[in-house]
């Protein structure tokens, strides 16, 4: 598909409408396989990222056919078989692939039953499904194994098929223990990371001494074993028998190269600046406006909030395995968008996308688009020089933490009015930041790392913001969803990219949540009004008022006490006004710098399909929040990324991270609204509130550091 | 050549200098579960027991383990007789991606058997040098919790 942005953007095409990524994958064989031994392959084109995705979508689809979780077997993407759903990523598996899995299952069923019911004899009506198996009033008269031969998925899907209603549900809205995790804990394979194949090779890249240097030099000398350089101008990689010496040929290739440096990024202290002279010449849109006659304003205030380059941090570096088969390439890799992949590395080796086969298998979590996609483009430049063995290529922590692509800096100025009763007025508010889109196969020109580095390079494109129908990227959750008459949104995209950037984990929302609900927060102290009391009443959609009602009661916020040291905070969401609803309140506690020490969280993700998965996910993500609020920021001088090790990017340990209570709001009726981010601004939120509550500051500036809260008013 | 007992069984290995017992473990010995996250002593993926207590083996060469025992997720225990650990992280469902959990078990493996009460403060001193980026903490130590009632009961 051309935008690659998946179900999220509907297209109209002028076909019937069909639920999910059924639309654009209309076949249903392209989702369905039954096999006569008596299980069924389900094929979804979304991917596991750790998030327990493909239990979800087993149960949608064993409880749409009649058949246990067992007979489902979940076959992972290979490209050009899988439907191509573009990208898992924006906590929309469940809506893209779920409905699509849903709908497809609830057809196929209807036309087995039809065929099995026409050959028998049987009215339709009166056949049941157990197990899998067909039942008249007389007994069994076929099964999905029996037919599963016969060709009967090869057509497009009806949009005529009706789903199960909710109350039919058996399998959807249990907890079924995840898949995968049975394996893992036996330390079985189960990462790209694990895969052997016959004959393979391993690589590492030597990466450029800093960001934008070209080699100037390069001493000869010898290697260790049998392994040698593979280079393409100044992309460099060694190839070896074992991974010892392609790691020691490494290291002696850095240091027998000479690079050519200059200085490309800006000064970190000055980043604000540099955000704001940037922004001069952005792209500047407006992404809500909404005018209205107000009364005079009795309070008025401006705020500004930024927020520093965030890493993914995935505790696995990213790794890829490539083999050659005469002009075809096999890309073993943990990419989020396996089509987008193809066609970014099909653009860099200027060969046609049927060239390029992408295979999923996991990784480590990603949280977003880290180093997957890069790695795997340069699996198969080196692998061009492998003579037709497999390579595999992982990447080094520094590379991960150093290379990877980086959620972008942002500043948010917000200027905003209300009545002398706290009634907010209007809300003005600019939105600065690099685009939060840097993902394969959505430009002309590859976007992958290495792409940039070869003989013949590709230029380096600035990111990019999804749609705001799609969620947006900058401007995630820049609109606040409280009732404000007068609302001017507009947001800046930098052109200047001296950092590739792209999507982490919550886009924008990182920083919007927490500007919006700590301008709530502040207008709620001026006008001497409870935080909880002042959002209710600027909220009007009832299940958001239901999430904050709920967390409220759960960590008895009305009860809640002052406690010297220590401070709660609470803040709502919406995750992309379209998603999730989260409310969260925090526990903190102010030492010679700010723990957090629980969090209370309570979600409505519409449909809940595995609620301990959907809990695994909020409560993960609460976590992410906290880290990102109290340690984490990616530092860099002129010249190179300087936190790239664990050392100099730490993120939560378990002795700072907080107990997470999470009180999911079911709702079996109402559509998907995924589960994956929606916790995690508002768990940032939540914080900077009680740092508030606990030290009567309110910090500007993530992360929530003792110099952060030094320079709070 | 270096030789060890590994997972209760005698291998023998001649590697070169260079090579890491995990490069060791996950190469020529096969095994998966330790796991590479850092190379630098700093996440705790790769963790291993070594004499029975907690070591990184992405930072050991095979001369340091020479003579001595080193066991793995893969010894722990298997598909038909688990680790209570293994049971218990299971009935927590506690992980996410999973890459972090061998060295997760591994440590834990230690600390139940050094303590077989701890409390949660003694967990989480236990499983410091752990980094999970999922946050499946709060998981991993119910589970830790519950392993260690099993194995009183």
């Amino acid at each position: 598909m051309s935008h690659g942005f998946g179900a999220a953007l509907k297209v109209d095409d002028g076909k019937p409408r069909l639920p999910g990524s059924l639309h654009l994958n209309r076949r249903l064989s392209q989702w369905l396989h039954f096999r006569a031994d008596g299980v069924v392959e389900v094929k979804p084109g979304k991917v596991e990222l750790g998030q327990g995705i493909l239990t979800a979508l087993a149960q949608i689809a064993a409880d749409e056919l009649d058949v246990p979780l067992e007979r489902v077997r979940i076959i992972s993407v290979v490209t050009p078989e899988s439907p191509d759903e573009a990208v898992t990523s924006g906590s929309l598996s469940v809506q893209d692939s779920g409905s699509a899995i849903r709908h497809a299952s609830a057809d196929a069923r209807r036309i087995f039953l039809s065929v099995a019911a026409q050959r028998s004899g049987v009215a339709f009506e009166a056949v049941t499904v157990t197990d899998g198996d067909f039942i008249g009033p007389q007994g069994k008269i076929g099964s999905y194994w029996q037919f599963a031969e016969a060709g009967l998925l090869e057509v497009e899907a009806s949009p005529d098929a009706r789903a199960k209603p909710a109350s039919a549900r058996r399998l959807v809205g249990i907890s079924a223990p995840r898949r995968d995790l049975p394996g893992k804990l036996r330390g079985a394979p189960a990462y790209v990371h694990d895969l052997r194949l016959a004959g393979m090779m391993h690589a590492r890249v030597i990466r450029p001494s800093v960001r934008g240097a070209t080699l100037a030099a390069l001493k000869d000398g010898p290697l260790p074993g049998d392994a040698r350089l593979v280079r393409d101008g100044n992309f460099l990689a060694v190839l070896a028998s074992t991974e010892w010496d392609a790691e020691a040929a490494a290291a002696r290739i850095t240091a027998r190269a000479e690079w050519h440096e200059a200085d490309t990024l800006p000064e970190q202290l000055g980043l604000i600046g540099w955000l704001r002279d940037a922004a001069t010449r952005g792209e500047r849109k407006i992404t809500a406006e909404r005018t209205a006659e107000v009364p005079a304003a009795a309070h008025r205030f401006k705020r500004s909030f930024f927020r520093p380059y965030l890493a993914h941090a995935s505790i696995g570096p990213s790794c890829a395995v490539a083999r050659f088969e005469g002009d075809q390439v096999e890309v073993f890799s943990h990419t989020q968008g396996p089509y987008n992949l193809r066609a970014d590395i099909a653009k860099t080796l200027r060969c046609p996308l049927e060239k390029v086969i992408i295979r999923h298998m996991e990784g480590a979590g990603c949280y977003g688009h880290n180093g997957a996609d890069d790695v795997a483009l340069e699996a198969v430049l080196i692998a061009r020089a492998a003579g037709g063995k497999p390579v595999r290529l992982m990447w080094t922590r520094a590379d991960e933490l150093g290379w990877a692509p980086f959620s972008p800096a942002m500043l948010v100025d917000i200027e905003v009015s209300a009545a002398a009763d706290g009634s907010l007025l209007s809300w003005h508010s600019e939105v600065i930041s690099n685009g939060h889109s840097g993902r394969p196969g959505r430009s002309p020109v590859p976007t992958l790392l290495a792409a940039s580095h070869l003989a013949e390079p590709f230029p380096v494109q600035p990111s990019i913001n999804p749609p705001l129908a799609a969620g947006g990227g900058a401007e995630r959750n820049a609109i606040p969803g409280y009732q404000i008459p007068d609302l001017f949104v507009a947001t800046t995209r930098l052109l200047d990219m001296p950092i590739r950037t792209s999507a982490l984990r919550g886009l924008g929302a990182t920083l919007n949540v927490w500007a919006v609900e700590n301008v709530m927060d502040e207008m709620a102290a001026l006008v001497g009004e409870d935080p909880l009391t002042y959002r209710l009443r600027h909220l009007e959609d009832a299940r958001g008022r239901a999430v904050l009602e709920s967390v409220a009661a759960m960590a008895k916020w009305t009860e809640r006490a002052p406690r010297a040291g220590f401070g709660y905070g609470i803040a709502y969401a919406r995750y992309k006004n379209t998603g999730a609803y989260a409310a969260v309140i925090a526990e903190i506690e102010a030492q010679d710098r700010i723990f957090c020490r629980r969090l209370w969280i309570a979600a409505d993700c519409g449909e809940v399909v595995n609620p301990d998965g959907a809990v695994n996910q909020l409560e993960g993500g609460a976590i992410h929040g906290a880290s990102i609020a109290l340690v984490e920021e990616v530092r860099f001088d002129r010249r190179r990324v300087t936190s790239d090790s664990w050392d100099s990017l730490p993120i939560l340990r378990f002795s700072e991270v907080p107990k997470v209570d999470v009180a999911l709001i079911n709702r079996p009726e109402a559509p998907f609204l995924g589960a994956g981010e929606a916790s995690l601004a508002p768990a940032i939120a939540a914080i900077a509130g009680g740092i508030h509550a606990a030290l009567g500051v309110r910090p500007w500036q993530l992360p929530f550091s003792p110099e952060s809260i030094a320079k709070a008013g | 050549m270096a030789a060890f007992i590994l997972n209760g069984s005698e291998v023998a290995l001649d590697l070169p200098d260079h090579a890491t017992l995990l490069q060791a473990l996950r190469g020529p010995l096969g095994l998966s579960s330790p796991r590479f996250g850092c190379g630098a002593e700093q996440c705790g993926s790769c963790m291993v027991l070594l004499d029975g207590k907690p070591a990184y083996a992405c930072a050991l060469g095979l001369d340091a383990v020479a003579g001595r025992s080193v066991m793995t997720v893969e010894g722990l225990g298997s598909a038909e007789a688990p680790h209570p650990l293994q049971t218990a992280f299971l009935a927590e469902q506690a992980g996410q991606c999973g890459y972090c959990l061998s060295g997760m078990l591994i440590s834990a493996a230690a600390l139940l058997a050094a303590n077989p009460d701890p409390d949660e403060d003694i967990i989480r001193a236990a499983m410091e040098p752990h980094l999970c980026r999922c946050g499946s903490h709060n998981r991993i130590i119910r589970a830790i919790r519950r392993a260690a009632r099993e194995m009183a009961a």
